[in-house]
């Protein structure tokens, strides 16, 4: 049963994220990549990770996406049919290659399938999956997570700075 | 009956089946008779009577919107893009529908010697010991909430028309930012309940102590933004008639309409129901009525009071609403998180 689920949502996926880059229309894209995000979310739910799974909804989903979507529309971009750019579809091409070799190098060693970590289902259920990763954040990781938020911080500032001529 | 499927009797899906059918059919009713609740309680606030015609007291006034809306013509505009076009109602209408699972509408109940919670998206384990929900639960609804703006920004967009275009725009910087002060606003409950589940956070209000008067100001925080986010009056700015014609929904007709406007009223009901879960105790109330008609009477309470405010008053104009989300709300929520964290770890501990 959860089989078929899977392959139900990553068929869905893989079409979607197809749809991503052959698109005329950037809105369609953009709508395309949402769906991907959305296919996302749903295997981290499949996979107990209930927080990725609606961070990713939040974050990409309900605000990433709606701000390039705004964009878009404020631009007013029609359907693209200026040439695109060669060397974007060959580096694009091959990074496209190297990670599909990656990928296959790790499933082949076995290196990232079947290792369980220190937490399974049953720790997870009981401790929560937010209280879970609060905690780590908040002591293991304390010092990586205020990093990145001086980084966001700091990119706040600039965008300021850089949109309002007078301040 | 013991037959299990993914380690739950079958029981347990039928019982599933049962609270989605139930919890869907009574939103739709309850969405089609707002509508008529909303044009009579105005009605009388302006002191007219408003729909008399059709039934007692215009009572089948829905019934006949309805009908009169389905055999509208159905009319595409020739240079729409006709896929986002016929997306867009689909997409506003359905996250307003499915935030609904994580609400705990009512007390448990037995059914075949199973306790079933009535929460669509939660399960007794077996013995009957522990409820299992989304314990994620307040996210889930901040994530589709969050998706509800793509209706919007789509038919604003796809419909090709510059009122339909600025209505969108409008509310997709509307909803974004209001998204983020109601967000903070509710922090603060969850640093009283330590939990995101919804089921806890109700659990967490059994004794009459409800967050209402323990986060005053989140509350009212919440509420508001929580309008603004949906789009209702005084926050209407998206479908603005004096300025915008009809705005993101100029384009559209008959069937399609009033999938926007469903989606308008299920958006309200469902906000209210999370007000009264998160804040009004949820299903708690004395014993005299069982659980789930203290939670109908909650949220046609607060169902009221959106009516109400949306008959006193006047529409915000654009840049007093942004001055308000940004400068006013944020800031306040911000300083309210901070407040409640001190209280939490000085006072109540």
């Amino acid at each position: 049963m959860e089989s078929i689920f899977f392959i139900v949502v990553a068929a869905v996926a893989v079409i979607s994220s197809l749809l991503v880059i052959t698109c005329k229309n950037p809105i369609n894209s953009a709508l395309s990549l949402v769906m991907t995000f959305f296919c996302l979310a749903t295997f981290y739910v499949m996979l107990d990770a209930p927080f990725l799974a609606v961070t990713q909804v939040i974050v990409y989903a309900g605000a990433i996406m709606v701000l390039i979507i705004f964009v878009i529309m404020l631009l007013n971009i029609r359907t693209e049919t200026a040439k695109r750019s060669s060397h974007a579809v060959f580096a694009g091409s091959a990074l496209g290659i190297f990670v599909l070799f990656q990928t296959c190098l790790f499933l082949m060693r076995g290196g990232m399938t079947g290792a369980p970590g220190p937490l399974d289902h049953a720790a997870i259920v009981k401790a929560g999956h937010v209280e879970l990763i609060g905690k780590a954040l908040f002591t293991d990781f304390l010092l990586p997570f205020e990093i990145t938020s001086i980084l966001l911080l700091a990119a706040i500032v600039g965008a300021v700075i850089l949109a309002k001529k007078k301040i | 009956m013991d037959t299990l499927i993914l380690g739950l009797p079958v029981a347990y899906y039928i019982a599933m089946v049962a609270k989605v059918l139930v919890a869907f059919v009574f939103v739709l009713l309850t969405v089609a008779y707002a509508t008529y609740a909303e044009r009579k309680i105005i009605g009388h606030m302006q002191v007219r009577l408003g729909p008399m015609r059709t039934g007692w007291h215009g009572l089948l006034q829905p019934i006949a919107d309805g009908v009169k809306l389905f055999f509208k013509e159905e009319i595409v505009p020739s240079q729409a893009s006709k896929f986002a076009f016929l997306l867009a109602p689909l997409v506003a209408l359905v996250p307003a529908f499915i935030s609904f699972a994580v609400i705990p509408f009512g007390d448990t109940v037995t059914i075949a010697g199973y306790k079933v919670p009535l929460q669509i998206a939660a399960y007794y384990d077996q013995a009957g010991a522990e409820v299992f929900d989304m314990n994620v639960g307040v996210l889930y609804i901040l994530a589709m909430a969050s998706l509800g703006v793509y209706g919007i920004v789509l038919a604003g967009w796809s419909s090709n028309s510059k009122y339909s275009l600025l209505g969108g725009l409008r509310s997709a910087a509307q909803m974004v930012s209001y998204e983020l002060a109601a967000g903070l606003s509710i922090i603060a409950v969850f640093m009283l309940s330590e939990s995101l589940s919804l089921h806890r956070i109700v659990a967490a209000q059994a004794d009459g102590a409800w967050y209402a008067f323990k986060q005053p100001l989140a509350f009212v925080i919440f509420f508001i933004c929580s309008l603004a986010e949906i789009n209702r009056t005084p926050f209407d700015l998206p479908e603005a008639e004096t300025e915008l014609v009809s705005g993101f929904c100029t384009e559209y007709s008959s069937m399609k309409y009033a999938m926007f406007f469903m989606a308008e009223y299920a958006n309200m009901v469902t906000v209210c129901a999370v007000t009264v879960t998160l804040f009004l105790g949820g299903w708690h109330g004395p014993s005299i009525l069982p659980g789930w008609c203290w939670f109908v009477a909650k949220v046609y309470f607060l169902i009221f009071c959106c009516m109400w405010i949306r008959a006193t008053y006047p529409r915000y104009r654009y840049d007093q609403l942004m001055r308000l989300g940004w400068k006013v709300f944020l800031p306040l929520s911000l300083l309210n998180i901070v407040a409640t964290a001190l209280w939490v770890m000085f006072i109540s501990k």
